[in-house]
């Protein structure tokens, strides 16, 4: 009788053990399922299949190609029959008669090209001759009625498309494209040329040494102005990195983050004791200031984005004020809430020597919960500065915007790799930096 | 006799103690000043870059919200097939938001479980995955976008795939944070009944720091919804996108901006007071 009367509870504790060990496995089957139903869903509504359709893997390859490389552009205008060499074809990059490059070789009309891996390309006043090694030669004649091209039977080629008004073939390491204006080759070499120096500063293509040499010389190579502020204003003005602006536009995006975070601060700061319990004067005003504050966070900062730009212009203050809007917001929570979870005993210590409610704000409370704000603050500054790119793309301010324009270019993509490398330093010595801020502000907190 | 040498004042606690406040109060008070003045020299410099001036702006800033107001007022009637029509990107921008988050959290915690030292599964590679997750951190989700919408074309990928490697990186450092703090006595438990790495991690030390993921994840969602509004707006799919097209149709068509505005703005703020009642709940089940 006794026996069964100790045993039952045993039992009864070994099925609750068994019910919930059931329940425990069916909730670690159960969850990794649902993610995977949900993850299948989303698979099919985001179209994930059609992807591959969608995709150009010729886009792919001149991404990574153009990032790390340049291209130098032979072209020829068949209607002038002018020849210009320019890195990236661009006008700001073209080489000036007396300074062509070894590999290309320019005679009035006709011009003789080194493309590389022991191609050769001969231009003749409006056609083109490539030789492939283990093809043949490629032959094409640009004129205004359209193109006629010429090919080597079989073997192994390079990828060719062509049409009758456009021909393209995909050489190793360089291209041939003839429309009926144009004949244009380049051909890729590793690097980011005219990085430090333009073609038209007399700095060009000088190696670090020689540049420390004439820096430290007296033999001006540029009567005007000393070597060492040539060589300045040769990198800082380079009109093709532009590094002075962009320089500007990476300090314009702190800029956004840094009016954004602390102005946003500095307001709330007295708001944030109105629409705390315990310090506020009325409920109603707390409650008041609460909602505004919730109204302000959750109309997102790309709508304060929309709509300051269409009061103020596009600009870095537009941006700034964009950041401030939404932070008032965050730090309205943040800062009420602080003061809400606050130990009162310095307060009432404060107040027991007769200090009045400013007072005891002053002395009792400022003290204890500044380390706190502002640490806050700098996580929120550092989280700002990448914020403030995003925005800036959209109000035109900051690197944010030099990004974009390089982006939607299709073809800057060097410099899109370029200002992606600097606003991850950017990022990350904000990131440092308030680090370092926040663990000096804690420790003087604590001693 | 120990008197102080004459030219020294006797000793006046209370009046030193007064000097040092007095002292403090004023070089806190030049911080302050200098702060404040560095503040607006800033925003002077910003405006002076910017196309339209501050106070020259100021009284128009409600222009555009009251021709929204009054555009929508004019067709009231449309509002609930406006709101209709655009509730299917609202769910396309949720979506990126909640898978984005989903992925990277999970990424995020294996991460973390690599680059959190005690746990880390090769500990000399623990600076290589923190290094990983500060760049992943650093790049703005706008850059990958972009640059992913020109490889994939437009639509909801370019942005999920932005916004989970942003919060891979984002959420790796809290969540290794959190695995700092974990109690190893069930891992060396299991790893002296012979438990490999995978199974010390998940049945150690995933389930004594679950809560606090949860409750990260859920803040980051958050985080991840705007993310994924703003990335729309820049041509990656979702509720920004149709906004972008409505602003740019101009007047006439504001009311359905205000439908967007009205369906963001809800979604925003419900998922904000959701996962707010959730974070609670999983911090009381906690302590």
């Amino acid at each position: 009788m006794s026996a069964t009367a100790t045993l039952d509870p045993l039992a009864a504790r070994c099925a609750a053990a068994d019910r919930l060990f059931a329940r425990r496995r069916l909730l670690g089957i159960g969850i990794p399922a649902l993610i995977l139903a949900y993850l299948a869903y989303v698979f099919f509504a985001f179209d994930v299949p059609g992807l591959a359709a969608r995709m150009n893997p010729d886009n792919a390859r001149i991404l990574l190609a153009d990032s790390y490389s340049y291209k130098t552009h032979v072209t020829q205008d068949t209607r002038s029959g002018r020849i210009v060499v320019a890195v990236e074809g661009d006008a700001k990059g073209a080489y000036p008669p007396g300074m062509l490059p070894d590999w290309v070789d320019i005679d009035g009309r006709d011009a003789r090209v080194d493309l590389g891996n022991g191609q050769i390309a001969e231009i003749a006043d409006g056609s083109v001759a490539v030789t492939v090694p283990g093809f043949g030669e490629i032959r094409a004649e640009s004129t205004l009625r359209g193109i006629r091209v010429q090919l080597p039977e079989g073997g192994d080629g390079p990828r060719i498309s062509q049409s009758d008004t456009l021909l393209v073939v995909y050489l190793d390491g360089a291209r041939l494209t003839v429309t009926r204006t144009r004949i244009e080759l380049f051909r890729y070499f590793l690097g980011w040329e005219l990085f430090w120096f333009t073609l038209d500063s007399p700095y060009y293509g000088k190696s670090l040494p020689e540049l420390l040499r004439l820096a430290l010389s007296d033999e001006r190579i540029e009567p005007e102005k000393s070597n060492l502020r040539g060589i300045f204003e040769g990198f800082w003005y380079n009109r093709v990195w532009q590094h002075g602006e962009v320089a500007w536009a990476l300090f314009e995006t702190v800029l956004m983050a840094f009016i954004g975070t602390f102005g946003a601060a500095l307001i709330v700061l007295p708001l944030a004791f109105l629409a705390a319990r315990g310090f506020s004067p009325a409920r109603l005003a707390r409650f008041g200031l609460r909602r505004v504050f919730d109204f302000l966070r959750g109309v997102d900062g790309l709508i304060w984005t929309i709509v300051l730009s269409r009061a103020f212009g596009p600009g870095p203050m537009t941006g700034a004020l964009a950041i401030l809007l939404t932070e008032i917001g965050t730090f309205g929570k943040l800062f009420s809430e602080a003061l809400e979870n606050l130990d009162e005993k310095q307060q009432e210590g404060v107040r027991s020597t007769g200090a009045n409610a400013l007072q005891r704000c002053r002395f009792g409370v400022i003290p204890q919960i500044m380390p706190v704000l502002m640490s806050q603050v700098l996580y929120y500054f550092e989280s700002n500065t990448r914020s403030a790119t995003i925005i800036g793309a959209i109000v035109g301010g900051g690197i944010g915007m030099f990004l974009t324009q390089a982006i939607n270019s299709q073809k800057d993509w060097e410099k899109v790799a370029y200002y992606i490398v600097l606003v991850v330093i950017l990022v990350m010595v904000m990131d440092s930096f308030s680090g370092w801020l926040r663990r000096k502000l804690i420790r003087g907190a604590d001693a | 006799m120990a008197h102080p040498p004459a030219s020294l004042p006797p000793p006046n606690p209370a009046a030193d103690y007064l000097a040092l406040t007095h002292r403090r109060r004023l070089y806190s008070g030049i911080l302050l000043s200098c702060f404040v003045l560095l503040l607006v020299s800033a925003f002077n410099v910003a405006e002076s870059r910017n196309a339209g001036g501050f106070l020259a702006g100021l009284p128009r800033v409600l222009d555009f919200p009251a021709g929204l107001l009054a555009e929508t007022w004019e067709r009231l009637d449309r509002m609930p097939g406006n709101l209709l029509n655009y509730f299917p990107s609202l769910v396309e921008t949720l979506n990126i938001a909640a898978v984005s988050t989903l992925t990277g959290g999970l990424c995020g915690i294996v991460l973390a479980l690599l680059s959190t030292r005690g746990l880390a599964r090769w500990p000399r590679l623990v600076p290589l995955w923190r290094r990983l997750m500060d760049v992943l951190r650093a790049l703005p989700e706008i850059v990958v976008a972009l640059v992913l919408i020109f490889l994939l074309g437009g639509g909801p990928v370019p942005a999920m795939i932005a916004i989970a490697l942003h919060s891979a990186g984002a959420l790796g450092k809290l969540f290794s944070e959190v695995a700092e703090n974990a109690d190893l006595k069930p891992v060396e438990g299991l790893a002296s009944v012979g438990a490999g790495w995978l199974q010390r991690m998940w049945l150690g030390v995933l389930p004594q720091i679950a809560p606090n993921l949860l409750s990260y994840a859920l803040l980051r969602f958050e985080i991840n919804i705007r993310a994924s509004a703003i990335l729309g707006f820049v041509g990656a799919g979702g509720i920004g996108y149709d906004l972008r097209n409505t602003m740019t149709w101009g007047q006439g068509r504001f009311d359905q901006a205000a439908a967007i505005f009205i369906l963001l703005f809800v979604a925003i703020v419900a998922v904000d007071q959701l996962s707010a009642r959730y974070r609670n709940k999983i911090a009381h089940v906690e302590h």
